[in-house]
């Protein structure tokens, strides 16, 4: 178990590479309760996260959610996170745990209920989130639940009774793999824990940590927040383009940096590497750009499913085509990279 | 319950040491590899013919969750680097000993490997 943001959470169940593959191959359950929740309601809520966040929440309909980045004025993002819109006038924002501080005062210090027309709650308490990611998750999920899971689409979700409880269910995850994200009252998550792990059963499901959690998200290029994107990162650079919608009518906070940026050029880009020789390249390995220091490798592991040192890291936006290549400094030593498409990994089915 | 293999001796490093003559294979041990996890790189290690003294770093092994130091049990020189190994490190959460020694190491100072812990003095640092 280590420290996490407040939490005790398990870093490895039975190990990173087995824990990874059962994702992979089979499906694997994360204690997910970590991460925070916002509950914006009232019929100002939708103008009110439109000045909020970069994506354009307007299209959104009852049931479907959307990944989007907070920034701050200058145009650096304050937390990735995703929105859900359960009725018109009422939405569901989940944030990371380890930035829940500051994106509360960030969201409260913008907030005036009256002003906006509609109530801002920190609800991060009353939610356990459980996800059930892998080939075989709609199959332990439908076990549990009357939904009919093969009709709640990519980035959809359904509210009803999940392993007896009320449950907000939907297909998202962190893993690249099919799977749920359930969401659900606290005091039922031992409960509900216990029930998708017998349902599970059948189709080899194991619990998978934080270490898996990691290499799962990185064989997909998903950004893990305070490495790969922080406020000194906008997310034009982080490659988060299509989650930033310049083009939307209303203003958010960070738009016009965003847009100056746009328009007088982004000058790096977040890329995934491979190395060309043995090693491994962590968080905060330099990165050598023609012989010269340009900056640290925001994340990188061994990939487990290809076999191979991976990671990210940004590169002068002349540097980041595919195939481009330049060095990573390990331990004084300099080690070959090339920038590879991304994701790294693609599920098979 | 770790492997502790009782014809070998050990560093509070938890390496392994089999001693022959003036010959000493190193590894890591039965605890050391369940402690890293899944290891997925071995490198970094001394030219051949290079002389290293007792508690120098010579190499790193890494796991996918963690680095760490190989140090040396032993003043010597380096012989050799088991290269099949460094092919495979993944071998060494399966098989810790034996044909998975990592360096091979001339002693210079025979004197030192009094200062090695036995199994069971290694047993009851892993217990502690």
């Amino acid at each position: 178990m280590v420290p996490f943001a407040g939490w005790a959470m398990p870093v490895q169940y039975a190990g990173i590479m087995a824990e990874h593959k059962t994702v992979r191959e089979a499906v694997g359950l994360f204690d997910v309760s970590h991460m925070g929740e916002f509950l914006v309601e009232g019929e100002g809520a939708e103008s009110f996260l439109q000045g909020m966040v970069s994506n354009d929440v307007s299209v959104l309909v009852d049931g479907q959610a959307q990944y989007a980045v907070a920034c701050t004025p200058e145009g650096g993002i304050v937390d990735d996170l995703l929105i859900y819109r359960r009725a018109a006038g009422k939405y569901l924002i989940c944030v990371n745990a380890g930035r829940l501080a500051e994106d509360w005062e960030w969201f409260h210090s913008h907030h005036d209920g009256d002003r906006d027309g509609c109530s801002l709650v920190d609800a991060s308490e009353r939610f356990a989130q459980l996800a059930i990611q892998g080939r075989h998750a709609e199959a332990v999920v439908q076990a549990l639940t009357d939904i009919d899971c093969s009709a709640i689409e990519y980035y959809r979700f359904v509210e009803g009774q999940v392993a007896g409880v009320e449950a907000i269910l939907a297909r998202t995850g962190y893993t690249g793999e099919d799977g749920f994200e359930v969401f659900f009252s606290t005091d039922q998550a031992e409960a509900v824990w216990s029930k998708v792990r017998e349902a599970g059963v059948p189709f080899q499901l194991e619990p998978i940590g934080l270490g898996a959690r990691d290499t799962l998200r990185l064989e997909m290029k998903y950004c893990l927040y305070g490495n790969d994107i922080s406020t000194e990162t906008s997310p034009l650079e982080a490659r988060l383009g299509w989650v930033t919608k310049l083009a939307k009518e209303s203003d958010f906070i960070g738009k016009q940096a965003l847009l100056d940026q746009k328009e007088s050029g982004v000058k790096r880009a977040l890329v995934g590497f491979e190395l060309k020789e043995r090693g491994i390249a962590r968080n905060g390995a330099l990165v050598i750009v023609d012989g010269e220091q340009f900056g640290e490798v925001t994340s990188g592991t061994m990939s487990p499913s290809l076999g191979r040192a991976i990671g990210l890291c940004y590169l002068p936006r002349t540097h980041s085509k595919a195939g481009s290549t330049f060095e990573v400094e390990v331990r004084g030593k300099r080690i070959p990279a090339e920038v590879v498409k991304t994701p790294f990994y693609r599920r098979p089915y | 319950m770790s492997n502790i293999p009782s014809n070998l001796q050990y560093t509070g490093d938890h390496e392994w040491v089999a001693i022959n003559g003036n010959l000493a294979l190193v590894g890591i041990t039965d605890h050391a590899q369940d402690q890293l996890g899944d290891i997925v790189y071995l490198g970094d290690f001394p030219q051949p013919g290079e002389t290293v003294e007792q508690g120098d770093v010579i190499g790193v092994i890494e796991s996918v969750k963690a680095t760490s130091d190989i140090y040396s049990p032993l003043t010597g020189k380096i012989e050799a680097v088991n290269e099949e190994l460094l092919e495979e490190p993944g071998d060494l959460n399966g098989e810790p000993y034996a044909d998975n020694w990592i360096l091979r190491i001339k002693i210079m100072d025979k004197s030192e490997i009094d200062s090695l812990l036995d199994a069971s003095a290694y047993e009851q640092l892993v217990e502690d």
